[in-house]
């Protein structure tokens, strides 16, 4: 029997990012009781690396803009895989939720006239980011946080939830997890639980994520029995830095090319005019002159293919690479320093040229940068309601990078910021609703919770098992080598069995030292979540036999018509956990109304 | 203590002369005390502190807590002493420090949970202190503001909440008692960018002379000098601050425009009263 504290709320948060934050304030605005459960201290989860902006049709700078525009550019760039009602209440409420922020003290650039100011991103028709300088997460986060704070909402701090607790009818009830400071542990009880823990990231070894991004929300749905779909789509970013070392993973965010830097192989060429698809052949510039031209005039010139959306970007940089035309450390360059002033340069790009003048000493002003892809976003996740953000599993919610359907097979950049302002409101709407209307009074099954504890405590009970550092680095390079951007069905089969092995290998480790802030031990615990979610991308990939958005089967080139009308569903049906199988099979994407449909085929 | 790579012995002693290495003297202990433990591995081309502190918990010692996230400059996290200065273990390149064993220490203004490892909770404590962001309500077309008016309280809002300005401030570093009725710099800038925001309607004045000690500040400028963002505070939000706790309190010229003119700011006790506690 576990001694444990136990906290009862009407909402409980698990992740305090843009998502998590948002959802918390609208629960408690609502009047409920609300607590965000986080890994970290509050204000460092990943948003805060967010550099470009946030995609909101306000038409500040461009008054042709509207959210038909930005929800057919959200379609496209999702290779029509989206969930279009996710996409449709995105565009639609996106402006709203930047206003919003204003009023809660966020402070982003202006226009001339005092307005917000909007930037260009790729796969955007129009200026459509709402930013400050480069940082613009963390400016969300800050404003958010403060609100929450100002609100009085509970927030436990450095506390890693193991897995979610369900009622006798199968609804999630609550969750378990520990105190990392302390190694104790923390049962919490709740009629609605909103999960907004992120991205995967950490299940690759090249990763612009932090050590928090390992999938626990997918993988604790997973094992709650919910449906999660298109963990086949990982996006790599294509401009991630691989040179030098001390700066390797981190990202150069599109505003670079969107202010005039260029992509360029080991000849200096400019590459990306030799891979501008038919698809966006019609609004792409030819020549270097035009894409040129197109900085200063919008109106009357094509765009640079620079800036097409991050799959077609980074699989082109992958074919320079393999043709021996990369950079020495196995990237391609990028460059701004030759294409526009210092001055220009230190205004436009303030933190990024800081960071890597500081970090690497590379001045971003005087020379290329080294650049190549790097994992940076998950598309799939949990299967929710549009309009609620609920699970397939009733009291179960989420919102952000944990949810899937908004992006379908791939993102476009500044749409996740916005995604997680919209849908973190409207998980925080939907878990208020179900709490509400809810008459349990959700209790802590012991048992559930004794099973869990002994499995996390399991690492110290054992003798000299492996290194958890040692089976996640192995996971990192499975996955890494044989699940990255370029896949095949060999490969992938492969990976599956690598996989199998690795989850007897998590089962089987040991860690020395104590239970308080002891990473190894902390390590150990992420592992299961690290390998479902791996399984889950793994099998998503080999089921998915064609190429659409960030999924590239090398075996399988082009886009297959009929996987573009199916989602791939994975769910495990009894609650057994990391060690036992996913199932997974395909089912129909909702229709679109034929409004909406015209749109997408409209030359907006 | 010593932990690594094990003495070669004279054989290899050539071999190993030609491998570079890196030496942590990395602070292990917890709230009963504590030690430095040297910590020796291969060097690497290019790595920051972080990098290296990685790697031993990889290798040599697994559970050597140590608190990051983004690796990139940008969260704040991985705040600590280095050498005996206040700095980011991602952002120090070990390149650039001296030659011999690196020191790596916890913050020592704040209590230690475990090695690297500090209770950070006093900084958490404060911020429900400040009464929070109170704009006018907007006009039909929404806010405008001008990018000018908006970039003073920009450069404020750079700051990741490393606390290293906490840390290196000798006010609460040296006096743990003055912790009760100071806020430290960090509060500073967040109340000098709601003081400057075009839209706030709180004043804060009387708040920030009297709960939360900016009198007590002697502008030593260490604050400025540790801030990895580079954020001016003394010159560009301590200062200012001052001067407008200081008109307000003692400028009769100002008190008596006060008395004919019944400012509609929200006074202090009103603003201390908005906030949660």
């Amino acid at each position: 029997m576990t001694d444990y504290e136990t906290h009862r709320y009407d909402v409980i948060v698990i992740g305090a990012g843009g998502a998590g934050l948002r959802a918390a304030v609208e629960a408690k605005s609502r009047g409920l009781s609300t607590a965000i459960v986080c890994k970290s201290l509050l204000g460092k989860a990943h948003t805060v690396m967010a550099e470009g902006g946030v995609a909101a049709a306000m038409g500040n700078v461009y008054s042709e803009d509207s959210w038909q525009v930005h929800f057919r550019d959200t379609m496209r760039g999702g290779k029509y895989l989206n969930h279009w009602r996710m996409a449709q209440l995105h565009a639609q409420e996106a402006p709203d939720r930047v206003h919003e922020l204003e009023a809660w003290g966020a402070l982003f650039d202006r226009t001339p006239d005092g307005r917000i100011n909007q930037r260009d991103f790729g796969g955007h028709r129009y200026a459509r980011l709402a930013h400050v300088g480069d940082r613009t997460g963390l400016e969300l986060i800050r404003t958010l946080q403060q609100k929450a704070v100002s609100m009085g909402i509970d927030v436990f701090m450095e506390c890693k939830i193991l897995r979610l607790l369900h009622d006798a009818s199968g609804a999630v009830a609550g969750a378990v997890g520990y105190w990392r400071p302390t190694g104790e542990v923390v049962v919490f009880e709740a009629n609605a639980v909103v999960l907004a823990t992120g991205s995967i990231g950490r299940s690759y070894l090249y990763t612009s994520n932090s050590w928090e991004s390992t999938g626990d929300g997918h993988a604790m749905a997973i094992w709650a029995g919910a449906d999660v779909i298109e963990m086949e789509c990982v996006q790599f970013h294509p401009t991630g830095m691989v040179w030098p070392l001390s700066v390797r993973g981190l990202l150069v965010t599109e505003g670079v090319r969107g202010d005039g830097g260029a992509l360029k192989n080991n000849d200096g060429h400019r590459f990306m005019f030799d891979y501008i698809p038919e698809m966006f052949r019609a609004e792409t510039a030819e020549t270097e002159e035009e894409a040129d031209a197109w900085y200063e005039d919008h109106a009357h010139h094509r765009r640079t293919p620079d800036l097409l959306p991050r799959d077609e970007v980074a699989r082109a940089i992958n074919s320079e690479v393999k043709a021996g035309r990369g950079s020495p450390h196995g990237g391609v360059y990028l460059d701004i320093a030759s294409r526009r002033s210092p001055e220009y340069i230190r205004r436009r790009l303030p933190s990024m040229y800081h960071q890597f003048l500081e970090l690497a000493g590379v001045d971003i002003t005087v020379e290329p940068m080294e650049v190549g892809p790097t994992c940076h976003y998950m598309m799939g996740g949990v299967r929710v309601d549009p309009e609620t953000q609920a699970a397939t599993v009733p009291g179960l919610f989420a919102a952000g990078e944990v949810a899937g359907g908004m992006h379908g097979a791939n993102r476009l950049g500044g749409n996740s910021l916005s995604d997680l302002l919209v849908f973190g409101r409207r998980a925080g709407l939907g878990a208020s609703d179900f709490a509400e209307a809810s008459d349990r009074s959700p209790t802590a099954d012991a048992a559930q919770v004794d099973a869990v504890v002994a499995g996390a405590l399991a690492p110290f009970g054992r003798d000299g098992g492996e290194s958890p550092y040692a089976v996640h680095e192995e996971l990192q390079r499975t996955m890494q080598s044989l699940v990255g951007i370029i896949r095949t069905g060999a490969e992938l089969s492969e990976a599956l069995e690598k996989l199998g092995e690795l989850r007897d290998r998590a089962s089987n480790v040991s860690v020395g030292g104590g239970r308080a802030y002891n990473p190894g031990w902390n390590l150990a615990t992420d592992l299961p979540s690290l390998l479902t979610v791996s399984t889950a991308v793994t099998q998503g990939a080999l089921a998915r036999r064609e190429s659409r958005g960030a999924h590239t089967r090398d075996d399988f080139p082009s886009a297959d018509p009929d996987l573009g009308k199916v989602n791939f569903v994975q769910r495990q049906t009894d609650r057994r956990g990391f060690d036992a199988p996913i199932h997974i099979g395909p089912e129909p994407l909702p229709e679109m109304p034929p409004e909406l449909r015209e749109l997408l085929e409209e030359g907006h | 203590m010593t932990e690594g790579i094990a003495d070669p012995g004279p054989a290899s002693e050539a071999e190993a002369e030609e491998e570079p290495t890196v030496t942590l003297r990395v602070w292990r202990g917890d709230t009963a005390g504590g030690d430095l433990v040297d910590y020796t591995l291969p060097a690497n081309e290019g790595e920051v502190v972080l990098d290296v502190v990685h790697r031993i918990q990889a290798t040599l010692a697994p559970d050597l807590a140590c608190r990051w996230n983004c690796k990139a400059g940008k969260c704040g996290s991985c705040s600590s002493e280095i050498n005996g200065k206040p700095g980011l273990m991602c952002m120090t390149r070990v390149d650039e420090l001296p030659e011999g064993p690196i020191t790596v220490a916890p913050m020592r203004t704040f209590p230690i949970l475990r090695d690297l490892v500090t209770d950070v909770s006093f900084n958490y404590e404060v911020a429900k202190r400040v009464p929070a962001f109170a704009p006018a309500p907007a006009g039909p077309e929404g806010y405008r503001m001008q990018q000018v008016d908006v970039e003073r309280g920009q450069e404020f809002r750079k700051c990741i909440e490393c606390f290293l300005c906490q840390d290196v401030c000798h006010v609460i570093r040296d006096h743990e008692d003055n912790k009760e009725h100071y806020a430290g710099p960090r509060f500073f800038i967040r109340l000098a960018e709601l003081e400057m925001h075009p839209l706030d309607t709180n004043d804060r004045r009387e708040l920030v002379r009297q709960r939360m000690g900016i009198g007590l500040c002697n502008i030593t400028k260490c604050c400025t000098e540790v801030c990895p963002e580079h954020i001016k505070i003394t010159d560009n939000a301590i200062i200012p601050l001052k001067e407008r706790v200081v008109d307000s309190s003692y400028d009769p010229v100002a008190w008596l425009g006060r008395k004919i003119l019944r400012r509609h700011k929200r006074s202090a006790e009103e603003a201390a009263a908005a906030a949660p506690h």
